[in-house]
């Protein structure tokens, strides 16, 4: 579905307006998580949309003056609501994989600079 | 319906969405190398150069420019520009009496064929709200002080039709080819937040 495009020349400034499409990595996971699941068939783009509505709509009622709006939060809200709406995955189990993911050993980050000297000693000084 | 963001809001929404990922994907519904190439895609390949190729053509092909007004969508697939959220484009032109500035007043529905995907602003609630109930102050907030004497037309985009608009031809660019057009025009101009200006 994609379209070979200039890269360089007259026709590529338009491209990006200087703009990040995803200003951070968990934005763009869940992005493909909605664009995987509709392609597939999982649900519609309207059960979608209509469920990311609502959650913009909820937050918009309920936000105090300064909170900051994030889309995507709401956007995953709408993709939590859908899969379970849809029996994709069973209710709880996203609650249940994310306190696991919470509770993961510290060092299991695998983002981590791995040039720094680590130590495996045992005694912990924090 | 929203019990999930209630249980879930202790939990950072980063590993929320890395919890969605790994259920799915170990349910065989989601495959990460298919999520990657969506990703890759809109990151890297789609974005307001597409739209941008519609416009240089609409100004250089009078023909072209009317089977884009009478079927936006059916035109724009011409070019080979269709996919999600491309469905039903209609595009609105601006003249020396009328602007046209699109919004969606909902969530954030875009023609993602032809611009990528939608900015922060206009995603963002004060543009959702405000830009319909005082356009010309916004705009002037944008960079785009609009003369008194054009009207500014507000079209709310929605998953029924997406609003994409054709933008003036600055004057001194009679001299540009199609390619050279292509250059001048902005994500911006075509969601109707600002001109686009000779080089």
């Amino acid at each position: 579905m994609t379209v070979d495009l200039d890269l360089e020349g007259p026709a590529a400034p338009p491209r990006s307006n200087g703009e990040l499409v995803f200003a951070e990595p968990w934005q763009s996971r869940a992005f493909g998580i909605a664009m995987s699941l509709t392609e597939a068939g999982a649900f519609t783009w309207d059960d979608f949309r209509d469920q990311l509505i609502h959650q913009i709509s909820t937050w918009e009622s309920h936000a105090a003056s300064g909170d900051c709006y994030s889309y995507y939060d709401c956007w995953v809200s709408a993709l939590e609501t859908v899969v379970v709406a849809k029996g994709l995955v069973a209710p709880g189990s996203l609650r249940g994989r994310g306190v696991e993911l919470l509770n993961r050993p510290a060092g299991y980050d695998h983002d981590h600079d791995h040039d720094h000297d680590h130590d495996h000693d045992h005694s912990h000084h924090h | 319906m929203s019990s999930e963001l209630t249980v879930n809001d202790h939990i950072p929404i980063a590993l929320r969405t890395e919890a969605l990922e790994q259920l799915l994907v170990e349910r065989g519904l989601v495959d990460p190398a298919v999520m990657d190439g969506f990703i890759k895609a809109y990151e890297q390949d789609i974005g307001p150069l597409n739209g941008a190729k519609v416009v240089a053509k609409a100004w250089t092909d009078p023909e072209y420019k009317s089977r884009l007004l009478a079927d936006g969508t059916t035109a724009v697939a011409e070019l080979g520009f269709k996919g999600p959220q491309g469905e039903h484009i209609v595009v609105v032109e601006n003249t020396a009496d009328t602007h046209n500035v699109v919004v969606c007043t909902l969530c954030s529905c875009y023609p993602w064929p032809l611009l990528g995907l939608p900015p922060t602003w206009y995603k963002d609630p004060a543009y959702r709200s405000r830009v319909v109930k005082e356009p010309r102050t916004v705009l002037i907030e944008m960079g785009l002080d609009v003369p008194a004497t054009t009207e500014i037309k507000v079209w709310d985009s929605s998953s029924e039709v997406r609003f994409f608009v054709l933008p003036q031809r600055p004057a001194g660019t009679e001299g540009l080819s199609e390619e050279e057009l292509v250059g001048l025009v902005t994500r911006d101009a075509m969601v109707g937040v600002a001109e686009v200006s000779a080089p």
